[in-house]
């Protein structure tokens, strides 16, 4: 029962960690990013390249390196995902919203089959292994790696809790998903606090990318496609644009799958997980800490 | 939201060019028809019957989607879905329980519409951007449950299906007409009562809601529409291949079909079909270029928003005209 628990808040603060980047996006200028998901497998294959650059990693070194490679991955992937609003989705952004849409599916499917043009389509194994001991808490198998990936994604999520609410950068990120006109009228850089947003929410991604990497230990170039379905069905049960609530949609998307596997067996964990993504949208689309918003015409 | 849709057309005020007034040739159809009928008399090698059939069917995909896309607006990004489920129909109708395919066109029409309404009728009432992603959940969730059932073979599908005929040549005909149907009766569709229903809903959703359209039912509608087309094709699938599985219905063909859709114009019947002809005949063109094709897919569908978002063979507004 509580390893049901712990190994359901494991997986959820990694869907919190994406879901996070998809929420701010979505807050911000109303799109759904699509190919934010590939921006977490973009993530795993610059860590990736990273790691393979810098040849062997000493095992006493392991957790250090792992810091630095994941500081200068969520650079990398911050940048493509500034480089793909500015190349993609600036130009569209007062067009119709089917338009932006199609072309986040396109910048999607390039990401995946540019990285399998680039890097195979055959899985890699990544260098570098978490290995820890595990030891009890209350009857739940914990490694020490877990929980050192549950502590990054809390600083993570914590910082940028704290940016949004309390620097002026997350002031003016508030301003713009309330109404970007007034906004720019009150002097605020639109374009280029957007530019910010993307660089923030890709690089979190990023950084899930390369934590899942050094777990799992395997990375392939469509990893991102059902993780991306996922922190969406995330944010919306949190509620989607509020960043507590993404947060708390992926610690419990975590929790349900957790225990629908224990219930219906681990092939139906995907269909359970969209399952609860329909039923949320039915009853509560606004999800649980999402306010309604009236559409203005 | 005030507008979905296809953004002002293009070149409407324009005065006629030669290729232009091609495009809106009333014969353009049966011209195309007639290149589908003499296609075997040039080449007829089995290989390219079947590569000829499975581009009619991929047609019949391409008009189905147009209806919710192009017409209505409404991004499915699971279309294959429904080409699943009347593929799984069919198939698991004739292995397992003995009918003759045609029989089972009734059960798939019935299988598809409830499939249908399931996934249209909790989401049509949502933002539109949360339909293409629930869509495409959707589409998972069909892909992964038959690949889960014993009914529809596990991971290894269903083979030995029936076909209409043992001969491809007739079998390519008798596509070739399903699909010219399928293709008029989407395009008849179009121009009616609830096509322009569908359009108004598509430019302006709250303008059509305060004229009196019941954009629930309508958007229903399309979405049911697309669905029927997607499912029908399935079983010309079904009884092409003789064999379906689930990595046959996977996110990649939903976008291809997306991509056929957008590349020749969304709500464009002519497009539609240019399109999908092209794009499920491309990679017998492009074999050296296999592991480029889907990545410049990609770059494709932004270039062709970020250019021209009214695609190659734009829709032109009939009623503008008069």
């Amino acid at each position: 029962m509580t390893q049901l628990v712990w190994n359901g808040l494991f997986v959820g603060s990694f869907y919190a960690l994406v879901a996070l980047g998809y929420s701010m996006v979505y807050g911000i200028i109303k799109l759904l990013n699509f190919a934010h998901g590939d921006l977490y497998m973009l993530g795993a294959f610059v860590g990736f390249a990273i790691l393979g650059a810098a040849g062997g990693v000493s095992p006493a070194m392991t957790l250090p390196v792992l810091l630095a490679v994941l500081v200068a991955t969520m650079a990398g992937t911050g940048l493509a995902g500034v480089a793909l609003e500015r190349i993609a989705y600036r130009p569209l952004r007062h067009a119709p919203r089917l338009s932006l849409l199609i072309t986040a599916v396109g910048a999607s499917f390039a990401l995946e089959y540019g990285m399998r043009a680039g890097a195979g389509a055959d899985p890699r194994v990544y260098p570098v292994r978490l290995d820890g001991a595990s030891f009890e808490v209350l009857g739940a198998r914990v490694t020490l790696q877990q929980l050192v990936l549950i502590g990054l994604a809390v600083v993570l999520m914590a910082g940028l809790n704290l940016l949004v609410t309390r620097t002026r950068e997350g002031r003016a990120m508030r301003a713009i998903a309330l109404d970007p006109r007034t906004s720019r009228l009150m002097g605020i850089d639109v374009d280029a606090v957007i530019s910010r947003t993307f660089f923030i929410g890709s690089a979190l991604a990023g950084a899930a990318g390369v934590m899942a990497g050094a777990y799992y230990g395997k990375i392939d170039f469509l990893m991102g496609f059902l993780i991306g379905l996922k922190a969406f069905t995330a944010a919306v049960i949190g509620g989607i644009g509020n960043i507590p609530g993404t947060m708390l949609g992926g610690l419990l998307l975590g929790l349900l799958e957790s225990f629908g596997t224990f219930w219906l067996g681990g092939e139906w964990r995907d269909v359970f997980a969209f399952g609860v993504l329909i039923l949320f949208l039915t009853v509560r689309p606004t999800g649980l800490l999402g306010e309604r918003v009236v559409e203005r015409v | 939201m005030t507008t979905t849709g296809q953004p002002r057309l293009l070149g409407t005020d324009k005065p006629p060019t030669l290729v232009s007034r091609l495009m809106d040739n009333r014969w353009a159809g049966l011209a195309g028809l007639l290149v589908a009928v003499l296609a075997p008399f040039v080449i007829a090698t089995p290989y390219a019957l079947s590569v000829m059939t499975s581009a009619a069917i991929f047609v019949m995909l391409a008009a189905g989607l147009n209806i919710v896309v192009g017409y209505c607006g409404l991004l499915d990004l699971g279309y294959v879905a429904f080409f699943a489920v009347g593929a799984y129909t069919a198939g698991v109708l004739t292995t397992r329980v003995g009918l003759p395919l045609l029989a089972t066109v009734p059960a798939v029409l019935v299988v598809t519409v409830i499939a249908g309404v399931v996934i249209g009728a909790p989401t049509l009432r949502l933002r539109s951007d949360y339909l293409a992603i629930v869509t495409l959940g959707f589409g998972e969730i069909i892909r992964i449950t038959a690949n889960n059932l014993d009914v529809t073979g596990g991971p290894s599908g269903i083979y030995g299906i029936p076909s209409l005929t043992a001969n491809p040549v007739v079998f390519y005909y008798v596509t070739v007409a399903v699909v010219a149907l399928a293709v008029l009766g989407a395009a008849r569709l179009g121009r009616s009562r609830m096509g322009r229903a569908w359009r108004f809903i598509r430019e302006d959703e709250d303008a059509a809601e305060a004229m009196g359209v019941h954009t629930y039912k309508v958007k229903l509608a399309a979405y049911i529409a697309g669905a029927v087309w997607g499912g029908l094709a399935g079983v010309l699938f079904a009884a092409h291949l003789s064999a379906i599985s689930p990595t046959s219905f996977t996110f990649l063909q939903s976008a291809l079909v997306l991509m056929a859709v957008v590349l020749g114009g969304m709500g464009s019947i002519p497009g539609v079909v240019v399109g999908a002809v092209v794009i499920s005949l491309l990679p017998e063109f492009l074999r050296d270029l296999a592991d480029y094709r889907f990545f410049l897919f990609g770059v494709l569908l932004i270039v062709v928003m970020l250019v021209r978002p009214q695609g190659l063979w734009p829709a032109r507004s009939k009623e503008a005209l008069k």
